[in-house]
């Protein structure tokens, strides 16, 4: 899932403060997951504006929705009608729905209410980490299933680099060493020969470097 | 056991402190509660694990955003006591009431009768 | 093993003679008599001297630049490049810059991460990793051509080196890893400080085990402690650090004033045992901000004077 995690309230309450009726608009796709910006953050964070400009003596009527998903036409359209209303727009969805959302109405003011961090797993309620940075090009067949690219702090595509210490990175004793993960899986599998072959150059045209992406696939193409 | 405690607290019943949610808490100041406490088992105790222990991040995160708009998170607080000591409710029922008579009215409340 | 570049460091090497290199951190400023200064203590008693690139990722005066200072004193000098702040068109570009100025040494290097130094909210680059620069410096010089495939009009003539980790973990790689380096086209590889000399004696077995001492030069990396404190500092807080209890022990064990003399002594008693190892091949002398000491550490361990024309 795409993770997120909140943005303080004061930075929201700095954002809309001009602003007299206020759109909440929650997600329920990966941030209701990782409960950023799903349903019940929706309803926490518009109670928390309403009590603050209320006690600020500022008449501002906060409204709450949660769209099934932000990423896609079919439901941001659900708000085709209402969102005239609307001076302002925080959407608590990742920055993928925050910007669908403002080329669709392209009138409205949009802020995000969440950080957008990355793509990753839930290790366990209230821990999220990072698993793909979406390069383009999967190598995971050739490293074990262990991404060196989004989990390796240099992403080394031939490590460990030499600040391999009892398993963890360089940068924090918190961070697992990747190629460690990699080198123990490869044991694990029968397959450490393949360490020795040589990852090479690799092409990151296909990553963030070569410009904003698209997919197109003809074969499903309307 | 007859026991008093003051009679401007109304008791919300729950199944465990574990089913009261952080929109519940702010829903009630945002509603004009002075004060909001939430009663659970002893740590350790609860019937479902971790029930009480859920409501008290919940209250710590009540606190936070109650101190962020300005309603003061020292109005919400969690207490825990096992079921056999109605005493200490009404101790803790006393003790919220006096801190809450001593941070006066929820600064909402005095808003929306401004506002209306 | 014969020697495809001018590099003296090579011809020495080449030649079956113990080599000794050392090096200079540029400073934090733009006084080039930062650099020469420390060149002008060191240059009777080495054959090479290694400029770093930003160690630990704190802002200094270019690796290039000081490599230049160092090639218009007379001297030679090994251009240490990390590949966290460059891609792939400034490494080659600053590898051509290098050849310009006829610097025939280069240490390929992956570069400590930016959190260490001055600079934790920059970007990192790591377009290639140090393995891949091997590769394209090898390319550049044995085929002529960029990584992009067109020709390079007076490719670079540089002796390509690497460094190693004996002490890093997962150990069972270590050697795996220099075969790799060796495979990608390394040709020679200072190794970090050694202090753990059963360990390092170790990896240097296993090494030869796979006959790889033959493949490459190793030159086995010492840095003399100043202070039992930095030895305390080396062993806890430096990632891929191995320092035995007994080395901080022994360090501890005089007082304070006769600490620097003891640190000596054993970078000097590590060289000595170390000549006995086969498969080292010379000595990379690292005395952070302390390059006056090289001197006595050469002489002391038996490795001046240092060899003449070639």
């Amino acid at each position: 899932m795409i993770v997120a995690d909140k943005k303080p309230i004061e930075e929201i309450i700095d954002m809309v403060k001009g602003y007299q009726k206020i759109l909440i608009a929650g997600c329920n796709e990966c941030v209701t997951v990782c409960e950023a910006g799903g349903k019940k953050e929706v309803g926490v964070l518009a109670s928390a504006l309403r009590m603050y400009f209320m006690n600020e003596g500022k008449k501002i009527e906060v409204d709450e929705i949660t769209l099934e998903r932000q990423c896609d036409h079919e439901y941001l359209e659900e708000m085709r009608n209402s969102i005239d209303q609307y001076d302002a727009v925080v959407s608590l969805a990742c920055g993928v729905g925050v910007q669908f959302m403002a080329e669709k109405y392209f009138g409205t003011p949009v802020y995000p209410g969440v950080n957008t961090c990355f793509m990753g797993v839930t290790e366990e309620r209230g821990v999220w980490s990072e698993r793909c940075q979406g390069c383009g090009q999967c190598i995971l067949g050739k490293t074990a299933g262990i991404c060196p690219i989004s989990r390796c702090a240099k992403r080394l595509l031939n490590g460990p680099c030499g600040g391999s210490t009892q398993g963890k990175c360089e940068i924090s004793k918190d961070l697992d060493c990747a190629w460690q993960l990699i080198i123990d899986r490869l044991k694990e599998l029968d397959r450490l020969d393949e360490y020795e072959e040589i990852a090479p150059i690799k092409d990151w045209s296909t990553e963030r470097a070569g410009g904003p992406r698209r997919v197109v696939r003809e074969d499903v193409r309307q | 056991m007859r026991l008093r405690y003051p009679d401007t607290i109304r008791i919300i019943r729950v199944p465990c402190t574990g089913k009261v949610d952080l929109i519940h808490i702010l829903r009630a100041f945002e509603k004009g509660a002075d004060g909001v406490y939430v009663v659970g088992c002893m740590e350790g105790d609860c019937r479902f694990d971790n029930g009480n222990l859920r409501a008290r991040k919940r209250v710590a995160q009540a606190q936070a955003i109650l101190d962020k708009v300005g309603v003061g998170g020292e109005r919400v607080k969690m207490f825990n006591l096992s079921s056999g000591e109605g005493p200490r409710f009404a101790e803790y029922a006393v003790e919220m009431t006096e801190k809450i008579e001593e941070m006066g009215p929820n600064p909402i409340k005095i808003a929306m009768q401004k506002a209306a | 093993m014969s020697a495809k570049t001018p590099s003296r460091l090579e011809k020495i090497l080449d030649s079956g003679q113990l080599a000794v290199t050392s090096e200079c951190g540029p400073p934090r400023g733009s006084d080039p008599e930062a650099i020469t200064k420390k060149a002008e203590m060191i240059k009777d008693h080495v054959d090479a001297i290694n400029i770093t690139d930003n160690q630990t990722s704190v802002t200094r005066l270019s690796s290039l630049a000081s490599c230049i200072h160092l090639k218009l004193m007379g001297l030679e000098p090994t251009l240490q490049m990390v590949v966290r702040d460059r891609n792939r068109i400034a490494l080659q570009s600053d590898i051509l810059g290098a050849a310009s100025f006829d610097i025939h040494n280069i240490l390929c290097l992956s570069g400590d991460h930016q959190v260490f130094g001055d600079s934790s909210q920059g970007q990192n680059v790591f377009d290639l990793d140090s393995m891949q620069l091997i590769q394209t410096v090898r390319l550049m010089r044995d085929e002529g051509k960029f990584l992009g495939g067109d020709d390079i009009k007076r490719p670079p003539k540089m002796f390509v080196g690497a460094a190693a980790n004996p002490f890093a973990d997962p150990f069972e790689i270590r050697v795996p890893r220099l075969a790799k380096k060796i495979a990608a086209g390394v040709e020679f590889i200072q190794t970090q400080c050694i202090y753990n000399l059963d360990k390092f004696e170790l990896w240097m077995k296993q090494a030869r085990d796979r006959g790889l001492h033959e493949k490459v030069y190793i030159l086995a990396g010492v840095t003399p402690f100043k202070s039992a404190g930095m030895a305390k500092y080396m062993k806890n807080r430096v990632p891929g650090m191995d320092v035995p209890d007994e080395v901080v022990k022994r360090m501890a064990g005089v007082s304070k004033e006769n600490q620097p003399e003891e640190g000596v002594n054993i970078c000097v008693e590590t060289i000595q045992r170390l000549k006995e190892c086969e498969g080292v091949r010379g000595f990379h002398i690292m005395a952070i901000e302390w390059e006056e000491k090289v001197p006595e550490i050469v002489e002391r361990s038996g490795l001046y004077p240092r060899p003449k024309d070639l």
